[in-house]
């Protein structure tokens, strides 16, 4: 067969126009091929196992009708609700506050503050819930401050959430942020508004799109994650546990995908409401804005100082006590320093080996994903012509983004556990888990690529159609290299959310390949707190040891590949 | 340069095929044990039979019953090795078992095999009921040692209590079943309508409670005999409460798969499992063992340990164990408000 295929692809010497046309019209459905298999089938599966009995018979909305009469789930979606509501309302003053003292002071070592805003990033959401019960536990540091309350439970929960949220929504404030118009604030001043009125007629409506978009990025993380609640929720059940309990803990899949679709809900709202903003949005910024430069301000510095001071230690505080927990021989009662909770052998999880599938998996999908992504971006940015399938895959690339990782972790369940489908044999590989990653952060990972690629006049194709240069030459001497910074960011982006990510995996993860973020709930479970502390700081320190590593890449590269951006 | 390239695809895709060539038999094995005991066995029976390799999959009693019950028409286990007898009855009530007595198990004690002929399983050891008390954190809230199941309700204890979930662990259940044998069904319920006033967290899996205890985070775990034992031995500042009125207790047990494709080796395991060697590796970590005159004395398990475990009615608890599971549901998972 592939020889056949081989024949039928234009040898070298002899490429014409029509050959690479159809080597691009065979990418493009290759691509599209991939994803249906990798998002598309799997979500259909979850719609189709809603209305099935556990045999796999046809019943309608039973199951749906089932749900919404327990009383134990409904209580669940109005806590989901509660909670997030919650930490939205709350994170968003502090990523704004944050986002602001970065970009609009003239602070020495920004860059560094950044690099600590967005450090959650690095852990697992566990993290944050096992220093949260190191802090604030019943044998807590900190368990004072509660005066006798108990951090189990919804406080516990937001407290942790907060931490796991807080980098994404300071990501797309910060992005919001920077695109301010100086001339607008000129203006105020000459009309004579105070600094405060400049901040509430020119910042603040500035932002409102960011904060809109970051507050349903944050509302739909938090409806969706289960590894804080799992750990300091005590008696505060939320959906997306309760999914993981009827699908793991009782094994009723029909049950799980009907809290599935529920979670599907504000994912696919958040979306719509995303996109008309974005037809909005784009009048906002003129091509004749100048850049805002803050003016130099005692006083607006140290109050920066201050905001970064006090955000920045407390996500310190929730990354270090777990890190430093993980190293204390029986907390509270010994507090020599140990390396025993790093060996994990007489644990649950799967200790050492499963650290080692998770950096495997990590590597994988960095590696096939951003080679994937790019090929991808590219196809959909700059080749002419296959409107349908080019627009076919550009949906596919932005479903990801309305796909929780919880409920495409299922429809991995259902689809390719099913017993006639071919791809059973997958089943419970390394090699699906990284396609399931792959999928899960797409859109993300398109995004970046696609924008990088934007950036590029389309004229380097026509230059190189009229050469007879084949398009995957222009991709491989112009685009790529010229794109590297972006495929650096894709490369880490992937790496570590495979790395940290729980979701998805832990409903197609089996006992040979155990993975390192999920072994931690199961330590948790089984009551080894600190063996799991000690797992959540290996991954801390991989995610952030990779990251070091490309980001000197990334200045070695850059210095090479870069230098036609600097003028003369 | 095409032959490179064609050896390296092969490569590629035989590096994606799970590398499964092996000569040996591979037994996949569904088990409850704790995961420090998993170890231990394991090298014991690959040692004994060198051509068998066992792939555990181990989870707490509840999630691998619900696992077995789904994977009914399509099993995935070939034995199960440390379960609940309750479960494996369940099990045996859907006719997934297969009958097979194993070389050697007419020297167990008849009460802990299955009365079949052959007998769809058989016991290893038994796990019972056991509070852990911490001395320290006790001390530090004024808390009495509790003596009985009954003193658990007093109010001195409101928010000092965690016990394991009855329906993800098999710890849970067995309190819960007992509760009901003990006390009759009514008083039962209303026994842990009290118990619940106090209880602040109904956790995953029976170790976690007593963890908790030795680590101060709840001064009173309710958990089983050997996490108690163990952590005790390491040092843990607590003391093993066996409450009066009787402990609630299971069997550990050991059953073949009907439908196993790997039926000889499975048998091998079964009969193992059984063995004089295998009992002396249960009673490392059991005070009662299915094979009599095996066990020895551990210090932190009063002597007459056998004769303080409740009455237990196996059939009744096997029968009514999604009943009980699902009215506990409704009494202490729907509450109104999360209690602080």
């Amino acid at each position: 067969m592939l020889s056949a295929v081989l024949r039928w692809l234009p040898r070298g010497g002899q490429t014409g126009i029509a050959g690479e046309a159809r080597i691009a019209i065979l990418l493009l459905w290759a691509l599209v091929a991939v994803l249906l298999l990798g998002l598309g089938l799997p979500l259909l599966f979850i719609f189709a196992k809603a209305v099935q009995d556990g045999d796999g018979g046809f019943v309608g909305l039973v199951n749906f009708a089932q749900v919404l009469q327990s009383p134990g789930l409904l209580r669940a979606s109005s806590n989901s609700l509660q909670l997030g509501l919650t930490v939205t309302a709350l994170v968003l003053p502090l990523a704004f506050a944050f986002a602001w003292a970065l970009l609009r002071s003239r602070l020495w070592g920004r860059g560094l503050w950044r690099q600590i805003g967005l450090s959650p990033l690095l852990a697992p959401s566990l993290m944050p819930a096992i220093s949260l019960v190191y802090l604030f536990g019943n044998q807590g540091l900190l368990k004072d401050w509660l005066h006798g309350g108990n951090i189990y439970g919804f406080w516990g929960v937001v407290l942790g959430e907060l931490f796991y949220t807080f980098p994404h929504a300071l990501l797309i404030i910060m992005t919001a942020l920077s695109a301010a118009d100086a001339r607008l604030y000129e203006a105020g001043r000459v009309l004579g508004a105070g600094p405060l009125r400049q901040f509430l007629t020119i910042t603040l409506p500035g932002v409102r799109y960011g904060l809109v978009s970051a507050g349903l990025v944050v509302f739909t993380l938090v409806l969706t994650d289960f590894g804080v609640p799992k750990v300091v929720g005590g008696d505060f059940n939320v959906l997306a546990v309760e999914a993981f309990k009827q699908v793991i803990g009782q094994q009723n899949f029909p049950r799980g995908a009907v809290v599935g679709l529920l979670l599907l809900l504000p994912a696919i709202l958040s979306c719509l409401v995303e996109r008309r903003m974005a037809r909005r949005q784009q009048a906002a910024l003129t091509a004749r804005a100048q850049p805002f430069a803050p003016a130099p301000s005692w006083l607006r510095d140290a109050g920066a100082l201050l905001l970064l001071l006090a955000i920045g230690l407390l996500l310190l505080a929730l990354l270090g006590v777990g890190v430093a927990a993980s190293f204390i021989k029986y907390w509270p009662y010994n507090l020599d320093f140990t390396l025993a909770h790093y060996q994990f052998d007489t644990v649950d999880g799967g200790g050492w080996s499963a650290y080692g599938n998770s950096l495997q998996l990590a590597t994988a999908t960095a590696l096939l994903g951003s080679l994937l992504v790019f090929v991808g971006a590219y196809v959909c940015e700059k080749l002419p012509g296959m409107a349908l399938g080019r627009s076919l895959l550009r949906f596919l690339a932005m479903l990801p983004m309305a796909v929780p990782g919880l409920v495409l972790g299922l429809g991995y369940v259902f689809f390719f556990n099913h017993p006639a489908n071919p791809l059973h044999g997958w089943y419970g590989s390394l090699d699906l888990m990284v396609l399931c990653c792959i999928a899960h952060f797409y859109t993300t990972a398109h995004l970046t690529a696609a924008t990088a690629l934007k950036q590029l006049d389309g004229e380097f194709e026509a230059v190189a159609a009229s050469l007879k240069v084949p398009f995957w030459v222009t991709w491989w001497r112009v685009s790529l290299p010229v794109c590297l910074p972006a495929l650096v960011d894709v490369a880490r982006f992937l790496f570590v959310s495979a790395m940290t990510t729980l979701s998805a995996l832990i409903f197609i993860m089996t006992p040979e390949h155990s993975l390192a973020a999920v072994s931690i709930i199961t330590m948790d479970d089984a009551g080894d707190t600190a063996a799991a502390a000690a797992m959540a700081t290996l991954v801390v320190l991989s995610s952030a040891g990779l990251s070091l590593l490309l980001s000197l890449l990334e200045r070695l590269l850059g210095r090479r590949n870069q230098r036609w951006r600097k003028p003369g | 340069m095409k032959k490179q390239m064609a050896a390296c695809i092969g490569l590629v895709c035989t590096g994606l095929m799970a590398p499964l060539a092996q000569a040996t038999t591979t037994l996949t094995v569904y088990s409850a044990l704790e995961a420090d005991q998993v170890k231990d066995y394991k090298e014991a029976f690959e040692k004994a039979n060198p051509d068998i390799e066992l792939r555990f999959v181990r989870e707490s009693t509840g999630v691998i019953t619900a696992k077995l019950l789904s994977e009914k028409n399509n099993p995935q286990a070939d034995v199960v090795w440390g379960l609940a007898a309750t479960s494996l009855m369940i099990l045996d009530q859907q006719g997934m078992l297969q009958g097979y007595a194993p070389k050697g198990v007419e020297k167990l004690n008849r009460e802990f095999v299955d009365k079949a002929h052959p007998p769809k399983w058989t016991g290893m050891d038994v796990w019972a009921a056991t509070i852990c008390f911490n001395t320290v954190e006790a001390a530090k809230k004024g808390l009495p040692k509790p003596e009985s199941w009954a003193d658990l309700t007093k109010p001195v204890y409101k928010g000092q209590i965690v016990m394991p979930h009855p329906a993800s662990s098999g710890t849970g259940y067995l309190d819960v079943s007992a509760w009901l044998q003990m006390m009759g069904e009514k008083k039962g319920w209303d026994y842990m309508d009290k118990l619940h006033v106090n209880m602040a967290q109904y956790v995953h899996s029976g170790s976690k409670p007593c963890k908790m205890a030795a680590a101060g985070e709840y001064p009173i775990g309710i958990s089983f005999e050997y996490r108690g034992a163990e952590l005790k031995e390491k040092g843990a500042p607590i003391d093993l409460v066996y409450p009066k009125e009787g402990l609630g207790w299971d069997l550990e047990a050991t059953a073949i798969l009907k439908g196993s494709k790997n039926l000889a080796a499975a048998k091998k395991l079964a009969d193992f499992s059984v063995s004089l060697p295998a009992m002396q590796l249960y009673e490392k970590n059991y005070a009662v063992v299915a094979m009599p005159g095996v066990a020895r004395q551990n210090p932190y398990i009063p002597t007459d340990y056998a004769k303080r475990l409740s009455k237990n009615n196996f059939a009744w608890a096997a029968k009514n164990r999604e009943a009980i599971l699902q009215e506990w549901s409704r009494r202490y998972e729907s509450k109104a408000a999360p209690k602080n």
